[in-house]
């Protein structure tokens, strides 16, 4: 099993776009004021920048770093053709975000040579093809190969034999444990369990009246070193979605209108280019006091249509906006099927020729960029004004 | 307030007014039934900013004067109370309420605090009961019971000369009705937006009466416009709806590519058996050629089921799909036991149409409904 991380993955990319910020400190994040790190180079981490860190706090530490906003157009090409890479060495890749997946080379080594050799052959290939740096972790199981590449970062790989599994796990911190967050970790110091080898050879009776059954099963599997989890090659999406969080809060309708109308294009787009269509609709409002309230709407058929994911957006919106400042807003598209699937046409079967429109407007995307196009109402917004921001975070990396 | 009166005439007009009333009251009063007494008649109102509705009975009465009732206990009541007179007064903040050796004491609710009925708008003219009833029943099927889009949650009356037209859509289905009734001026051209739900609850009340119906109608400026039904000694007025209602009845179809003539309770019967595999993602298929109809159906789950059936056909064999919520809702407002289903495309509006036994089409009702696009 190989898990592959690239390493500072939205800097790297930036870097290779224009080599001169090579080697200085590079943080792409924001939008705006309330903006978050998206990712860090080596050189600004050295400082101390972190991902998913406030913009502001980054500013603070290193006050000389080379701030870029993202491009996720950019990202999300590389990341593609990142998988594509593994897809030639092995077909069952699992991504979990653009820029890190599984790997399960079992059946790849009669082709391609040892998992080892094969961590090698990705590196190499990830570097010539697309300028990149990444790291890989190798182990019999997925948990201890993300423990891996996390260790061999930056650019590195760290191999763990079968026999030696659970010499190099127990040594390690409980929080190294997949799913052991803070809380879990000061539980588990309580009881005087520190280490992962402290967890295994804790009786599980002591875990589970401490954790609860499900959670005690999961750890004491895990900490001896099984992992049943196998590569899912294509994850089955559940929902598309984007949000948006204000700079300030906002309790102007035409605002977040406009805003509703940018999140409603890029759920659509997305849909389309998942080959997906979707028949509810959520929209999701956290106030200023971050109370936070969701309204869904289904509709008779499924839609993958800025224009009708809109209309719903908005219906949905004012059903529950207690017309008191917003800090986020967010719009979800959920009950996916296949784009193919049967579409209850209606009257106003714009829907379809807005539907030609949208798909037209997707391949001028495609190809010039995402700022080239959009809804008339939203030309004077800045470029990336309104996109979404949760879940698009490069990984610690 | 003091008075006698029939029980049967009591406890239908309160049954009439509670059924109105709303169930969850914005202010306590409005849950009340307000009773007038006035020249030895009793009016019972309810109302809620919306909807008014109030009927009015003769009563042996003793005194004049008001009173406020919660109106769904007394409707519980009055159903209740044995086949005998009921003496009805209103003694300090209670109503006393006896009827045989029944006795009822309700507690009341101060009348000064309960809103002003509205006045009945212009009188527009007049329509026979039972037949407006059938109609607003043939056309409310299709308004929207979302608020996505308000305008659709209406039915919109054209009052053109001696023809009124009701329509409703929800953008997937539309009903158009044009029947005859006597405006109170001959060249009258008016339009109102009213709520569906309070107009088939209204239509379908007042229509069991029979004999005719009087309409009135005041525009007002927005949010003002209000509209009137009366019929024998009850009455009710509902706000209008605001908003464009869209221009639907262009797109009733001219022409057509395709007939097919059937049986509707045939049809009934075959597409509730076969979409009993569907879901709602999923629709009913029909394959109309000269040989007759196949109704088909496949749920997400690999179920299937199908079946055949008679029905005459002219045009190119064709395929088209429907929601089969949408085409049962069809088959049973169309009101005839024969049907033509008038097609073009696949893709494009089919148009449900009323006919005779003789397969001529009835002209004056349309329920077309927009097909469900199976693959690409």
């Amino acid at each position: 099993m190989l898990h592959v991380d690239m390493d500072a993955f939205f800097a790297s990319v930036e870097v290779r776009r224009r080599p001169e910020l090579r080697g200085l400190p590079v943080v792409v994040g924001g939008p705006g004021a309330r903006g978050v790190v998206s990712s860090a180079s080596y050189e600004a981490r050295a400082f101390g920048v972190r991902s998913a860190m406030p913009l502001a706090r980054a500013r603070q530490l290193c006050p000389d770093a080379v701030l870029l906003p993202p491009r996720f157009g950019d990202y999300r090409e590389t990341s593609a053709a990142i998988m594509k890479i593994f897809h030639e060495l092995t077909p069952l890749v699992q991504p979990l975000s653009l820029d890190e997946a599984f790997l399960d080379v079992t059946g790849a080594g009669r082709l391609f040579g040892s998992p080892t050799a094969i961590a090698d052959l990705v590196r190499r290939r990830v570097a010539d093809e697309q300028g990149l740096a990444c790291s890989v972790g190798v182990a019999p199981t997925m948990f201890v190969a993300k423990l891996g590449s996390a260790r061999a970062k930056p650019d590195g790989i760290v191999v763990v034999p079968a026999a030696r599994l659970l010499e190099y796990l127990h040594p390690l911190p409980v929080a190294a444990i997949w799913g052991v967050g803070e809380r879990t970790a000061e539980v588990l110091r309580r009881l005087g369990l520190t280490t992962v080898g402290a967890v295994a050879s804790a009786p599980v009776g002591m875990l589970r009246s401490a954790l609860g059954p499900a959670a005690a099963q999961h750890l004491h599997a895990l900490a001896a070193g099984r992992d049943e989890r196998r590569v899912v090659p294509q994850r089955v999406e559940k929902s598309i979605g984007a949000e948006t969080t204000f700079d300030c809060d906002v309790a102007d309708p035409a605002t977040i209108r406009k805003t509703l109308l940018a999140l409603s294009g890029t759920v659509a787009a997305r849909a389309r280019k998942a080959g997906y269509a979707g028949r509810t609709i959520v929209v999701k409002i956290r106030y200023a006091d971050f109370r936070t309230v969701s309204r869904s709407r289904t509709l008779p058929g499924a839609t993958d249509v800025a224009r009708e994911v809109f209309a719903t957006t908005l219906a949905a919106f004012g059903a529950i906006w207690e017309k008191v400042p917003v800090r986020l807003v967010g719009v979800r598209l959920t009950g996916l099927t296949g784009a193919g699937a049967p579409r209850q046409l209606a009257l106003d079967d714009q829907t379809d020729s807005w539907r030609r429109a949208e798909r037209a407007a997707d391949a001028i995307t495609a190809r010039f960029g995402p700022q080239l196009l959009r809804p008339a109402t939203l030309l004077d917004e800045m470029p990336n004004g309104a996109g979404d921001r949760e879940g698009d975070q490069d990984g610690q990396g | 307030m003091k008075f006698r009166v029939e029980r049967d005439a009591l406890a239908d007009a309160v049954a009439w007014t509670a059924k109105s009333l709303p169930s969850r009251p914005s202010m306590p009063v409005l849950a009340g039934a307000l009773l007038r007494v006035a020249d030895s008649q009793l009016h019972v109102s309810g109302f809620d900013y919306e909807v008014s509705s109030q009927v009015t009975v003769d009563v042996q009465a003793d005194s004049e004067g008001s009173t406020l009732v919660s109106g769904r206990l007394l409707a519980e009541i009055t159903k209740a109370l044995p086949g005998k007179p009921v003496d009805v007064a209103s003694i300090g903040s209670h109503l006393e309420l006896t009827c045989g050796s029944a006795r009822f004491t309700l507690p009341t609710m101060p009348v000064e605090d309960y809103p002003t009925l509205p006045e009945m708008p212009a009188l527009a003219g007049t329509i026979d009961a039972p037949a407006f009833a059938a109609a607003v029943a043939q056309v409310a099927v299709a308004a929207c019971r979302d608020d996505t889009l308000p305008m659709l949650t209406g039915v919109r009356m054209e009052l053109e000369s001696e023809t009124l037209t009701l329509l409703a859509t929800d953008r997937y289905r539309l009903t158009v009705k044009e029947l005859s009734w006597s405006p109170d001026a001959p060249d009258v051209s008016l339009t109102a937006l009213v709520p569906a739900k309070t107009l088939a609850d209204t239509a379908k009340t007042l229509g069991s009466l029979g004999g005719q119906l009087t309409l009135s109608l005041s525009r007002g400026s927005a949010g003002e416009g209000m509209i009137g039904f009366s019929a024998g000694t009850r009455r009710t007025t509902s706000r209008l709806l605001d908003g464009e209602f869209p221009p639907v009845r262009r797109l009733l179809p001219e022409g057509h590519n395709a007939q097919a003539r059937f049986s509707v309770s045939a049809l009934t019967e075959v597409v509730k058996r076969v979409g009993l595999v569907a879901d709602r993602a999923t629709p009913v298929r029909l394959s109309m050629s000269v040989d007759g109809l196949i109704v088909e159906a496949s749920g997400s789950e690999d179920a299937r089921a199908s079946e055949a059936m008679d029905c005459v056909y002219t045009g190119e064999p064709m395929t088209i799909a429907f929601n089969h919520q949408y085409l049962l809702d069809g088959l049973s407002a169309v009101g005839t036991s024969t049907a033509v289903f008038s097609l073009t495309d696949p893709k494009k509006l089919a148009a449900l149409l009323p006919a005779g036994e003789d397969g001529e089409v009835i002209p004056g009702y349309w329920y077309v409904i927009m097909p469900v696009r199976v693959g690409g």
